[in-house]
């Protein structure tokens, strides 16, 4: 292997929890709801999935049992913000907090238990490709499927009623409800995705990137996820980009230092931030500061009976 | 054989919102291919009984027939299979999606959005509604986002069409067209409930009408038979004087002087001001008239200070430049301001009614002392607005929010003029308020001009204008008319100069 193909390799794995996570908040976020629990949700499925493939010695188990997890903890979130017409910034924190500090109990025993990475699934012929075959074609399942859900989730937005009728909740939830749609339960569904997709994203950290449990071993990826989707305007492929951007400079500067660049470290250490927001907020600015936010980002929807 | 039973029938309908009482046993027949109106002033409970008929709330008790056999619908989904659509007051619509997702949304089924662009195009050519299916709603006319909400309910080939108080925010011309439109709907055999509180329009267009008051049918009438005025008894309960309006005899000196304001709009989508100029003088009303969303707010913002414009001079108090003044500066030459929005702006809703008097009243009134709030003070102010403005309320110093939306806007307008400002600038002063504190307030208007303040009104409301204004200008994408005076002034040219006719080329091509 190549020092250009390692390279690419490591940028993929080090980008696709943030994709994954980010990808299913859009969702979420395009249904008029905020959710800032992303970061426990995410270690939570880290947890629950290394310990679920320990237990069973089956990885897929771990990833559904992730997915689960995910999911458990936004219906947490879901009774909370739609049943009881809670603040959904303060419950988000309050499901972040939580998450980290339960993911600590559940992932107790198994802190030092090592698995084996999860087989990478190579496309034939494809992989023979010089230089990128095998960085592109020879993944692990989460790499594909974090692909999938972009183009599904683009896909699913722009072109299906179900989507358009899920924008509609985001912008307006009044006129949705007047229209006749169950604008709650269209929201619990946008959350139910999001949770799902933060675990799997967690499950890539604790089955994938570093194949043990140790708490709190999402180190913010979560909160990352939750800016990509701010600064990429709610746009599936602008998440996309977000994320290999976010990904890519994290590693290009670890190798950077490796190579003794004069720079310090700290300000290396700073650059994936300082980068991606500027480009993003360069993005957003040609837009001509056109309002992109759904309309009803964070607000809490009480129908009147 | 027996009469052809109504259309739609709602049997003693009522409505419970906890204590509230918001339909108390509504009897309502609609026969097909009847124009019927539905009369009441706000909080009459006739938004309340067409979303039962829409299907978006459940009736408490009491039974709906549809041509004569009884059914019941659990949602918006169900009244438009049935053949039921309905057009909101409030628009129902998403700013950020195109015309054509609109319209999608509203449509069952999962047609794609290009067949519903094409339907569309079709339609709202046939009944000469034009709209561009791909346009973002926000880019879109008042009127045209109307057109809208009608379109998507004529592409279901409704039985029964349901309008909420749909001329409210529509240029004269705009409502003809809208009357044509009704017509022909009702000529190919559509029956249309017409919720309204416009006398005129209701008694030109219906065949029949419905008179609720307090959650209750007060009676039926034919309102071709009937006068404005009985109308309007039997909706209010008592006869409503005009307001007493003496001619202006000598106009005083100029109060308010704008000149060449141009300032742009904190809103992305709205309109900015551009080369605005008025003079106001002392002791005349003077209104601002115009469709909603044409630089109003901005308007609203320059003038009180909320927003400041670009140089000093361009607006001027009694002769003093006061462009980059603030708000507090402007109330103590003597302005006082009352904006759009009662709760939230007016008011804090959470804040009783003294801390509301603090609030806008720190700068003028002696409310504190040495930075202490002098409470008795405040409280003896609100007694005093209270009093003179006949302010009904519970205990002695509520909440605002509590306050009924009358009851809140007397308190509101109370407030400012009794401090005797020599200058008041209101804006939408009597909007969704019953028809006694609207004339309470329209002749405290008057009176305070008449004792020699400058009053400057701006208000969607023409026929308010009309009855209180010596003069008026219109206001069209931020850009404001020469005065006209109010006497011998034909409604009619006001419409057109709210359609934007006459204004500079520039203005309308901006805005196409």
């Amino acid at each position: 292997m190549t020092m250009f193909e390692a390279i690419l390799l490591t940028i993929i794995t080090a980008s696709t929890p943030l994709l994954i996570g980010a990808i299913g908040q859009l969702v979420c976020e395009r249904s008029g709801v905020l959710n800032l629990g992303m970061e426990g949700m995410m270690i939570m499925g880290a947890a629950c999935g290394f310990a679920a493939a320990i237990l069973s010695g089956n990885s897929y188990v771990g990833v559904l049992a992730a997915i689960l997890a995910g999911m458990a903890m936004s219906l947490i979130f879901a009774i909370l913000t739609l049943g009881l017409a809670a603040n959904q910034v303060a419950s988000g924190l309050a499901l972040s907090i939580f998450g980290l500090g339960l993911s600590g109990v559940i992932g107790a025993p198994f802190v030092g238990a090592k698995r084996d990475q999860m087989a990478k699934l190579d496309l034939p012929v494809l992989t023979d490709i010089p230089v990128i075959g095998k960085a592109l074609f020879g993944q692990d399942p989460f790499v594909y499927a974090s692909f999938a859900l972009v183009i599904g989730v683009w896909w699913f937005l722009a072109r299906t009623k179900a989507g358009l009728v899920v924008r509609a909740c985001g912008e307006n939830h009044a006129s949705a409800h007047a229209l006749g749609y169950p604008v709650l339960k269209i929201r619990l569904l946008a959350i139910l995705f999001g949770g799902g997709c933060a675990g799997l994203a967690g499950a890539y950290l604790s089955l994938v990137y570093t194949p043990f449990w140790s708490p709190g071993m999402t180190a913010g990826r979560g909160w990352i996820a939750l800016a990509i989707v701010v600064f990429a305007s709610w746009r599936p492929w602008r998440v996309l980009a977000g994320a290999y951007l976010f990904g890519g400079i994290t590693i290009l500067q670890l190798h950077a230092q490796g190579a003794g660049v004069k720079i310090p470290s700290q300000f290396m250490a700073a650059l994936p931030y300082l980068v991606t927001i500027l480009v993003l907020v360069i993005i957003m600015s040609r837009r001509g500061g056109q309002q992109t936010a759904p309309a009803s980002l964070g607000t809490p929807f009480v129908p009147d009976r | 054989m027996l009469p052809a039973p109504p259309l739609i029938q709602a049997k003693a309908i009522v409505k419970r919102f906890g204590a509230l009482m918001a339909n108390d046993h509504v009897d309502l027949s609609v026969a097909g291919r009847e124009v019927h109106a539905l009369l009441g002033e706000n909080g009459a409970g006739k938004s309340t009984l067409v979303k039962m008929l829409y299907g978006l709330l459940q009736p408490t008790e009491g039974t709906l027939l549809w041509q004569g056999a009884p059914f019941s619908m659990r949602n918006p989904a169900e009244a438009r299979q049935r053949g039921i659509g309905m057009v909101f007051q409030h628009f129902s619509l998403f700013d950020a999606l195109t015309v054509a997702e609109n319209v999608a949304l509203a449509l069952d089924g999962h047609e794609p959005v290009t067949t519903v662009s094409e339907r569309l195009a079709e339609v709202s050519r046939a009944y000469g509604l034009p709209l561009e299916p791909g346009r973002e709603v926000w880019r879109l006319s008042v009127g045209e986002r109307q057109r809208i909400e009608i379109v998507r309910c004529l592409m279901q080939s409704p039985r029964l069409l349901i309008l909420d108080e749909p001329t409210s925010v529509l240029t004269p011309q705009e409502c003809e067209g809208l009357f044509a439109t009704l017509e022909r709907v009702k000529a190919e055999g559509c029956a249309v409930l017409y919720i309204s509180h416009k006398l005129e329009e209701v008694r030109r267009i219906c065949e029949s009408a419905t008179i609720l008051r307090h959650g209750k049918v007060v009676g039926s009438c034919d309102p071709r038979q009937e006068s404005a005025a009985s109308l309007a008894e039997m909706m209010v309960g008592s006869k409503v004087a005009p307001a007493r309006h003496d001619r202006l005899t000598v106009a005083g000196e100029v109060r308010l002087a704008v000149n060449g304001l141009s300032l742009p709009s904190p809103d992305p989508h709205g309109p900015s001001l551009r080369d605005v100029g008025l003079e106001l003088r002392a002791g005349e009303v003077f209104g601002i008239a115009g469709v909603a969303g044409n630089g109003q707010d901005e308007l609203f913002a320059a003038l009180s200070g909320e927003m400041l414009a670009e140089a000093a001079g361009t607006i001027r108090i009694d002769g003093a430049a006061a462009g980059r003044l603030g708000i507090n500066a402007r109330r103590l030459m003597g302005g006082a301001f009352v904006p759009e929005e009662r709760l939230g702006h007016a008011t804090a809703p959470a804040f009783r009614l003294s801390d509301n008097a603090l609030a806008s009243g720190h700068a003028t009134n002696s409310f504190v002392r040495r930075g202490m709030i002098d409470r008795s003070a405040t409280r003896a102010w609100v007694d005093h607005v209270v009093k003179a403005f006949d302010v009904r309320k519970g205990p002695r110093d509520p909440e605002a929010k509590t306050l009924s939306g009358g009851n809140l806007q007397k308190f509101i307008v109370g407030r400012e003029i009794l401090r005797n400002p020599r200058l008041l600038i209101v804006s939408q002063p009597t909007w969704g308020v019953d028809a006694g504190a609207a004339s309470l307030i329209r002749q405290a208007l008057i009176d305070l001009s008449r004792s020699g303040a400058a009053v400057l009104v701006i208000s969607q409301d023409l026929d308010e204008l009309f009855e209180i204004a010596d003069r008026m200008a219109v206001i069209f994408h931020g850009r404001l008319s020469a005065p006209l005076d109010t006497e011998g002034l034909r409604r009619e040219t006001v419409g057109l100069l709210m359609g934007g006719a006459g204004f500079a080329a520039d203005t309308v091509d901006e805005a196409a």
